[in-house]
């Protein structure tokens, strides 16, 4: 309860804040309607490691003994063997140590895992891969929407803002790609009229969208300019992070701290999108130190920036990374890892059952391997997506969102209670 | 004969069609090219409507030396598939094995400058599309080399895609758009980026492989002499990447997307039947830029029925070629590809009339497109007044047309191919293979639309490296403004 009274506060503090500044979007008043209406508005921000992270050595099964025969190079040592050595979860699996800055949320039981998750078609390929994960309709490629565009679509709000799904990203990922809108930016201060010498440029604009009789762009204009006014209010280059929140300074944690941003200036974000790349680690992968090991350093401390900086936000809020397939489970000549299968995808959120790694654990032998080489897939993403989907976001039937997939609770992995 | 019943046309249309002259002008530039340059308008004016369509038409009959001079020092333009792979990709593949072999760690990171290098050819060929749409006197050639291209999509992002697509565009596209659909649809099928992208290549008959199918090739030895070349007695690659059995992708797609249209009647039975019917054809060193060959020992040599029509037992490499002789003469073929057309030119809810009359038009004429395009632009429906400004401009539309009606001087066109990526259409990328969208709800949204604004306000303020405009010309609110998203 807590939450939402505080929540209500910042709202109506950020809208007396605007009206003195001599604008109040016209937005703005129905996001603070519908808060009222809605009881929980839930959020959803989708992280995307494109390039298949090795989850392997990421959520690390120390625990089961082909692991270490497997990779005798890249493994990373059991809990308590010293400095470089996997932080211990549930006595099997173990984190990264380079993923540390996330254990808290574990320990406070709001980060799960799911391992051995993944697309039932077998590709190895990066691009279809993605397009399956994004699409959420495996072996299909002629799909022309996301599966989060199909959830906008799912539920139609009356009143939804252009800041309702963001990607921040230069264009709209596949995910969100859809008749729903979206909208896709690399900065937020891109979405402003830069006119240069033309100081009227935006006002000139502004007029022509207002007066326009052309019913679509005339609407969608007039949007924009709400939209412009609006994040002009939460002023990207004041922003504090709070809770002592520390962003990296790449360009991942950067797009993280947006998110925050646009998050906490209530403009009726619902989805928000972020990826990172550098993860195909053919070659001298590394273990706890190395090439993998810094790229999970700033995934980590990113992602532990975010959830420290939404704070009690974070009740409504879930975090979900996930990247488009695993990696071989033996390492290959060049100490590095080649394209796999199953891998493991974390939920970060107030109200996940945090603390567990969720899905049947297939082993590492070779037999119990998926074409004698992969770890095999035991849960069907399309059922960690359902279950957010219904669970988190509050869709009843899921079912468009999920073409071609008998989707059924029953084989949800249980994030949520 | 013809010019006089379009006239006719046009003379009734008057009262139901467009209100003047000067907007039936306007209309049609805005459709068969990608905007109007200063000068264009007199000069359809001059030639008259039917004299503009009719030149648009015929393309070779018009001269194309500016913009072929603007392209020609892009040399990889005019390279094979195979020449790009030798000189672009192999030196990159082969440093990193080398390095591997060596054993030496810090020479596995890829040289920076060979990385670089092999981007070339792709910035090259988006840069002439560029050049092309925008300086071509070919307009309508080049709207539809878009359209077709699109039409048979193939992501430059998927592996050896990456190096094929400028000789995918330059001899598979272009010389056929208003050649007869079935060659179109035949070259698509044989070309390595279409049987890469769409997986076909790796598409085996689980049953084989055929070691008794004789896959004798006839080569030519040294000065001309034929030779046998003998089969190996294994597939030619056993590794753990080796094609494992049936891919139904290129099946699936060939008619969901290029012939009859996801409601064009086929089943998953058909997809299967089709996509037996096309095992074996491959690509012969798909890494290297090879071309396509036929490998019986990967063909399910059995009967096949697709669509009802028997495809006998023992056709070999023909029975790729019987099923799209069924699929281009399908009746839906025809309806899907007159329907997508039409909404190109004239609608986003393309008429149903008019949809009859093409596809009766591309029935008749064995699917010859040049009178397809002709039966639609000289329909009374692409001058009726709705029609006018009904479509939304593409970003690669938008782009261009800002950049020719502001008579910009294009230097170097990746300022621009950037553009109308960050607008949400980046050249030859386009994932799904489905091609990018047609309709104005893919193209309108606030983030977009305000990006548009901003191209046009920096285009004008000759903001754009590599791109100059006078200050005569257009302001950036002109190409800004609702009006100039719709053509």
């Amino acid at each position: 309860m807590t939450v939402m009274k505080s929540r209500r506060a910042f709202l109506k503090n950020g809208a007396c804040a605007l009206v003195t500044m001599g604008f109040a979007p016209s937005f703005l008043a129905r996001t603070a309607y519908a808060q009222g209406t809605r009881a929980r508005a839930k959020q959803l921000i989708a992280i995307f490691q494109r390039g298949a992270v090795d989850g392997l050595n990421v959520v690390v099964p120390f625990g089961d003994a082909e692991y270490y025969r497997a990779r005798p190079s890249i493994a990373i040592p059991r809990p308590d063997s010293g400095a470089d050595a996997a932080i211990d979860l549930d006595g099997f699996f173990g984190f990264n140590p380079r993923v540390a800055p996330l254990k808290p949320f574990w320990d406070q039981r709001s980060l799960a895992i799911v391992h051995a998750c993944g697309s039932p078609d077998s590709t190895r390929s990066h691009f279809d891969a993605q397009d399956y994960m994004e699409t959420a309709t495996p072996g299909v490629k002629s799909t022309s929407d996301g599966w989060l565009n199909r959830y906008l679509q799912a539920r139609t709000l009356e009143h939804q803002t252009p800041f309702r799904a963001v990607a921040l990203t230069p264009q709209l990922p596949r995910m969100l790609q859809g008749t729903s809108a979206a909208t896709a930016m690399s900065q937020l201060s891109q979405f402003d009229i830069r006119g240069g010498q033309n100081h009227a440029a935006g006002a000139t604009f502004e007029s022509l969208y207002a007066e326009a009789r052309d019913h679509v762009l005339g609407n969608t204009g007039r949007d924009a300019f709400d939209g412009i006014k609006m994040l002009k209010g939460a002023d990207p280059s004041r922003y504090q992070p709070e809770h002592g929140a520390n962003y990296p300074r790449g360009a991942f944690g950067q797009a993280l701290k947006q998110i925050a941003q646009l998050i906490k200036a209530d403009v009726g974000l619902e989805v928000a999108f972020a990826d990172v790349g550098g993860w195909d680690t053919h070659i001298n992968q590394g273990s706890a130190q190395g090439q993998l090991a810094l790229r999970l350093d700033d995934f980590a401390r990113g992602i532990a920036a975010l959830v420290t900086d939404l704070g009690d936000r974070m009740a409504d809020i879930l975090v979900l990374t996930m990247s488009e397939f695993g990696r071989a489970v033996r390492e290959n000549g060049n100490r590095g890892t080649d394209h796999g299968h199953g891998n493991a995808m974390m939920a970060i959120g107030g109200g996940v059952r945090g603390g567990t790694v969720y899905g049947r654990w297939p082993g590492l032998g070779v037999e119990q391997r998926y074409e004698r080489r992969d770890l095999a897939v035991t849960t069907d993403f399309r059922d960690v997506f359902g279950e957010i989907v219904v669970r988190h976001m509050g869709v009843a039937d899921p079912r468009s969102i999920f073409p071609g997939y008998a989707i059924e609770s029953a084989h949800f992995p249980g994030l949520f209670a | 004969m013809a010019a006089w019943i379009t006239r006719a046309l046009l003379l009734t249309l008057a009262v139901l069609g467009l209100p003047n002259d000067e907007t039936q002008v306007t209309h049609t530039v805005n459709r068969l090219s990608f905007g109007a340059r200063p000068g264009d308008i007199e000069h359809v004016k001059r030639v008259g409507l039917d004299g503009y369509i009719d030149e648009q038409l015929h393309p070779e009959r018009l001269s194309d030396a500016g913009v072929d001079a603007r392209v020609a020092p892009m040399t990889t333009l005019r390279m094979s598939s195979r020449d790009i792979a030798e000189q672009f990709e192999t030196p990159q593949l082969e440093a990193r094995r080398a390095a591997a072999a060596s054993g030496n760690a810090t020479q596995l990171k890829p040289d920076p400058a060979l990385q670089q290098r092999a981007t070339t050819p792709m910035i090259e060929l988006q840069q002439q599309k560029m050049l092309r749409a925008t300086y071509s006197t070919r307009q309508l050639q080049e709207v539809l080399v878009d359209f077709w291209f699109n039409h048979f999509n193939v992501d430059a992002r998927k592996g050896a895609d990456r190096f094929m697509l400028t000789e995918y565009e330059r001899d598979v596209i272009r010389p056929r758009v208003f050649g007869k659909f079935r060659d179109l649809l035949g070259a698509t099928a044989k070309s390595p980026a279409m049987l890469f992208y769409l997986d076909n290549w790796m598409s085996v008959d689980p049953n084989g492989p055929h070691l008794d199918s004789t896959p004798v090739r006839v080569s030519r030895g040294p000065f001309g002499r034929p030779t046998i070349v003998q089969p190996a007695g294994r597939m030619p690659t056993q590794n753990k990447n080796a094609p494992k059995g049936l891919n139904e992708n290129y099946g699936r797609e060939l008619m969901e997307l290029h012939t009859l249209g996801v409601d064009g009647g086929y089943t998953q039975q058909d997809v299967t039947e089709v996509a037996r019917a096309f095992t074996g054809w491959t690509i012969e060193q798909p890494r290297q830029g090879g071309g396509f060959t036929f490998d019986p020992r990967r063909h399910d040599d059995g009967k096949k029925v697709v669509l009802g029509h028997v495809v006998n037992a023992g056709g070999g490499q023909h029975d790729g070629e019987e099923v799209l002789d069924i699929l281009a003469t399908h009746p839906s073929t025809a309806r899907f590809i007159a329907t997508k057309l039409v909404r190109r030119f004239v609608s986003d809810t393309p008429p149903a009339s008019l949809v009859d009359r093409v596809a009766a038009r591309f029935r008749a004429t064995d699917g010859d497109l040049r009178e397809v395009v002709r039966t639609i632009l000289t329909s009374p429906e692409f001058f009726a007044a709705d029609a006018y400004r009904a479509k939304i401009k593409t970003p690669f539309e938008f782009v261009v047309s800002a950049v020719r009606a502001a008579d910009a001087e294009v230097h170097d066109a990746r300022a621009l191919v950037r553009q109308v990526a960050e607008l949400g259409e980046p050249l030859y990328q386009c994932q799904p293979p489905t091609g990018y969208k047609d309709t104005a709800d893919a193209w309108v949204n606030t983030g977009a639309l305000v990006g548009r604004m901003n191209f046009a306000l920096a285009l004008a303020g000759n903001q754009l490296r590599g791109v100059i405009v006078s200050n005569a010309q257009p302001d950036g609110v002109e190409l800004g403004k609702p009006e100039f998203q719709r053509r």
